[in-house]
This record gives structure tokens, sequence and C-alpha cells, in this order.
């Protein structure tokens, strides 16, 4: 479904990636782990079309998407849900929804969208008027991937969808975006927590210095003895 | 709610010539209402995208030149001998290219500077308004430099089947601003409850966010450039033919600043911030002249602007709002729910 090859991508001076090539099949849910500055989120601005990449080639369900700008990468079919502040604090959220859908066009099929997020999510539902900014942080990651579904992903990338949550939050999240796999919807999730990530995949790849230096099952990685020394605590 | 504020707002400015016979409040408030409308203007790109452009007067300058000699006609040379001759043009023709190349000028500077934004659009903006400040005093044939453009005719309405009606009294030209500035406010009230008004509000709340969710950020911003500078241009327009004569004063930077002080006071980011931050920065000197001596005047200027921050430090509108809204909900919780409740009843 994702290709990519020989991606290398930097910022000014410094290279983040070193020349990576990746895959991602259809329907299939899988991890990128490492360590802070490994390269993983600029992997996903670089998918994105946020990072112009510097050389190598990426291929969407058979479509060359390397250098497209934002808009188009989305139009093609690929949502992201970057890490950080995950909301319009300021809008609604019915507002922050419908932001989702920014591309599209049709209000009756957006509406209807929508009210099946609703009815996936109760407790949007109920906030739907209040300001996105109020909601705690667990209902904020699902109005976030609530609004990433909006655009009608075939693809859709989270990147750190953990970070800054309560664990029961955290397995509430991991468990929505494993119903998102199952729905149909391939994932490529970039993810610090490496064990709960290696589980939860069909396939992993470990990044170090924006190299690619292991691939394979998630099992194959949580079995692997440098990955288990250096991510797994042990 | 709003609209019945707003609608009482519009009743009582419109019959302000009915009671007020005194030519130099009248006048006053002309050109204060000219401001307001380059304060609005100002608001669109400060309040609704976060982008503050230090050099707006330029855009109200430049629309107050191209209006002048559209109307007044000019004979100047050229490099290679070319002589570029235009006959005058009816000031209307004057006030609707003041708006086409303020915003072709908009949209140069959004060009320059919006790739990289912040900092650099504040500079660009800054300079803009100076090399146009410079061309305007040095190119002494095309537009007389400091001897001032003279003899600007007024704006003539063209009225079907009867003829042109010349806006030549203070009462003409008082409802002439005032229709302006409320097509301005309708103008600028839906753009920012439309689709493109919701991807500012996206990018200046969280850009990475917007970013993902499909706004084009260059793009987006490049566009309220544009309207905010043809906003300007119009108000420069008005303003050289009303006051009837131009000089490139008109750019001076303390012009801008008083803009920036009328938006920031009466609330950037709400409708009726600017008018009513404008009115009363406008009219403070006013007021103040016969009790105080000038020196003192500005004195006082910088005290009023300064408790006004003080006591309501998001600006009038929306530190009243707010503080209303309070009192009739009877909560203490601050706003955001409330905002977000009133925004979402608007019509999108």
């Amino acid at each position: 479904m994702l290709e990519i090859r020989e991606m290398v991508c930097g910022y000014g001076g410094v290279t983040a990636l070193r020349g990576i090539s990746l895959e991602v099949k259809a329907g299939q849910l899988v991890a990128l782990i490492g360590a802070n500055g490994a390269g993983k989120s600029t992997t996903l601005r670089a998918i994105s079309g946020l990072v112009p990449p510097r050389s190598g080639q990426m291929r969407f369900e058979g479509i060359d998407i390397t250098g497209a700008r934002p808009p188009r990468v989305l139009a093609s079919g690929i949502a992201h849900c970057p890490e950080g502040r995950r909301v319009f604090p300021h809008m609604s959220v019915e507002e922050n929804l419908d932001m989702g859908a920014y591309l599209r066009r049709g209000s009756g099929e957006i509406a209807a969208d929508r009210d099946r997020i609703y009815a996936e999510f109760p407790r949007l539902a109920e906030r739907r008027r209040q300001a996105a900014g109020t909601l705690s942080g667990g209902e904020q990651q699902m109005l976030a991937i609530g609004r990433a579904l909006m655009s009608r992903p075939r693809l859709i990338m989270f990147d750190e969808p953990s970070l800054g949550l309560a664990p029961n939050i955290v397995e509430r999240t991991f468990a929505i975006i494993r119903g998102i796999r199952d729905a149909g919807t391939t994932v490529l999730l970039v993810e610090q927590n490496a064990f709960a990530a290696l589980e939860m995949c069909d396939h992993a790849y470990l990044l170090e210095n924006g190299r690619i230096v292991l691939s394979g099952a998630g099992s194959e990685l949580i079995a692997n003895e440098h990955v288990r020394k250096a991510y797994l605590g042990g | 709610m709003k609209a019945i504020i707003t609608i009482l707002a519009v009743a009582a400015l419109a019959s302000v010539p009915l009671w007020l016979r005194d030519p130099y409040l009248l006048n006053a408030l002309i050109t204060t209402g000219i401001f307001v409308i380059g304060a609005m203007s100002l608001n669109l790109l400060l309040g609704f995208t976060g982008q503050l452009s230090l050099g707006h007067i330029a855009f109200f300058g430049i629309g107050a030149y191209v209006s002048a000699l559209t109307s007044l006609g000019f004979d100047v040379g050229l490099p290679g001998d070319v002589r570029l001759v235009h006959a005058p043009w009816p000031p209307i023709a004057g006030f609707v290219l003041a708006i086409i190349v303020a915003g072709l000028c908009g949209y140069f500077v959004g060009l320059l500077s919006f790739r990289v934004r912040g900092a650099y659009f504040v500079i660009v903006t800054i300079s803009f308004a100076e090399v146009v400040r410079l061309v305007a005093l040095n190119w002494v044939e095309l537009t007389q430099g400091p001897l001032a453009l003279t003899n600007i005719p007024s704006i003539a309405l063209p009225l079907p089947g009867v003829g042109e009606l010349t806006l030549r009294t203070k009462l003409q030209n008082y409802y002439l601003v005032l229709v302006v500035a409320l097509i301005a406010y309708l103008l600028i009230a839906r753009l920012v409850h439309s689709h493109f008004g919701r991807s500012m509000r996206g990018l200046m709340e969280n850009e990475t966010l917007a970013v993902s969710v499909g706004i084009d950020v260059t793009r987006t911003l490049t566009i309220a450039a544009v309207i905010s500078a043809a906003i300007a241009g119009a108000a420069g327009s008005l303003y050289a033919h009303y006051i009837r004569i131009i000089d490139p004063e008109v750019f001076a930077f303390i012009n801008t600043v008083t803009m920036v002080i009328m938006v920031i006071t009466g609330g950037k980011g709400s409708l009726a911030g600017p008018v009513v931050g404008g009115l009363i920065f406008g009219l403070l000197p006013v007021a103040l002249r016969p009790v105080m001596a000038p020196e003192a005047q500005w004195i006082a200027y910088g005290g009023v602007l300064i408790a006004i921050l003080f006591v309501l430090p998001r600006g009038i509108v929306p530190s009243l709002a707010q503080r209303f809204r309070r009192r009739r909900t009877g909560r203490t919780a601050p706003s955001p729910v409330a905002l977000a409740e009133t925004a979402a009843k608007e019509p999108a």
C-alpha cells in the first residue's frame, strides 16, 4: 500500500533520515519504534508532505507521492495525527471534527460520518458544543482520532498517541487503534512505548540514527536481544 | 442579542448628523471612521490569523495615492523617452482601482514574507511601508513629493437617470464613510464565519494540526493579506477624496501604530473590537484638546491606553462580553466553553 525507497530527509544542515526503506501492507498495523531523535516523527512528516525529502521515492497505492504537498497527500487517503497539542482548543468538539473533513465536499456525507464517530465515542456527542480545550486528555485523544477518521483515510498515521495520557487512557487508545485496523483501515504507528507497540502490531521497524536497523513481526522484535536490551528494559 | 446591539449601534451612528451640528466634530468623526475601516482590515490579519502587519498604512496610503492620481490624471516620463499620460477619470473609478492595486500589493507582500512568517512578516511590512513612503516623497513628477497632491476631486456617485451626486458636504461624506464601514464590517464578519474563516482560525490556534487537516498555510495567509490590504486601500481612497490633499506623510509609521492601538485596545479577533477601539482613540484627541495643553494630551493618550489594557487585558469588547456573560449565567468558569457555544450557534 505504502512503499518508501531510500528516503533521505533533513532540516537545514541536519540529516534526520539517512536513506530509509519501508513498506506498509494494506490492512496491517505497522509500528515504527526507536529512541528520541531516531527519526520516527520525521518519517511521518515526510510521508504527509510536511518535510520535503531530499532524495528517494514514496508510492501510495501505486501512485508516486514523493514531494507532494500535505493537502494532496491527505486527499490521496493518508491522515496524520501529529504529536503534541491534539485539538483546536477554542473550537467546539463538533467544529474540530468538521476540520477533519476540511478537504471534503458534501455536507450530508460529512454529517453522517460525524454521527458515526459520535456513536463510537458517546462522550464526544455529549460535549459536541463544548470547547475542545476544556476536554480531559483522554477525551481530546478520542477527538483527535475522530477528526483523523473524518477525512476517510485508507492509511492513518499516529505520532506518539500515548504521550501525556494516564495509563488506563493509553490502554483505551491502543484498543481503539487496534479497532481501526480491524475495521480495515491501515495504520502506521509511531510509539515510545516500544513493548505495547510491538505487542499490538503486525509488522515493526526499528529506527536508529535515521536508519532502519531491524524489521520483522512484532513478536520477532520482542524476542530480539538488541531490542530487549535497548528498548524493553532488559 | 449580538444582532440587537449591532443594529442599535448602527442606528445610533446613523443618527449622529441629525443632532450633531458642529462641523469640527463631524469632521473628526469622518476621519475617525476612515481609520476605523483601516483598523478593521488590520484586525482581519492580526486578530484572525495572528500576523502583525506593522506597515499597514502602506496599503492605506497606496489606496489614497492611486485614487487621487486616477482622478487627477498625470503625465510622467519613464526611462527610454516614454511618456506615461493618464487623463483624469471619475473618482469612483479611482476608488475601485485603489482597492485592486492595494490588494495586489497585499499579494506581493504576502508572497514575499509568508513562507517564513512571524517576525519576518513584521519586518517585510515595515520595510514595504518605508519604501513606498520614499517613492511617494521622491518621485516628484508623479506625486509632487512633499508639495502634496492637491485639488483631489470629491467622490461622485453615478445615479442612473439623474446624473451624478458629488459628495462635497461633511454630511454626505459622513454617510459615505458609514456605508463603506458597514460593508467592510459585514464582509469581514461573513469571511470569518466561512469555510475560509475556519481555516484562518485553525491556523492561528494550532498550525501543525491545521496543516495536517489539509489547510494550505501560505495560501490562506496570502488571501487574508490581499483582502485586508484591499479594504485598507478602500479606506485610503475615502481619505484622499474627503481631505482632498495628500502628501507622503500619510505613510508615517505613527499612523500604523494608531491602527494597531485601535485593534489591540478594542480587542483583536473580535469583529466590533476595532470599531470600539477606533472610536475611542480616534476621538480622544478631540475630547482632550479643549482641556489640556498639546504636550499633556499625548501623555493622557498613553495613560488611557495603559489603563484600558491594565483593566481589560484582552481588549474592551472580548473582556466586557465575557463579564456580561458570566453575570448572566452566574458562572465563575471563564469563557472558552461559552465562546465555543456562541461560535457554534452562529451560521458557519
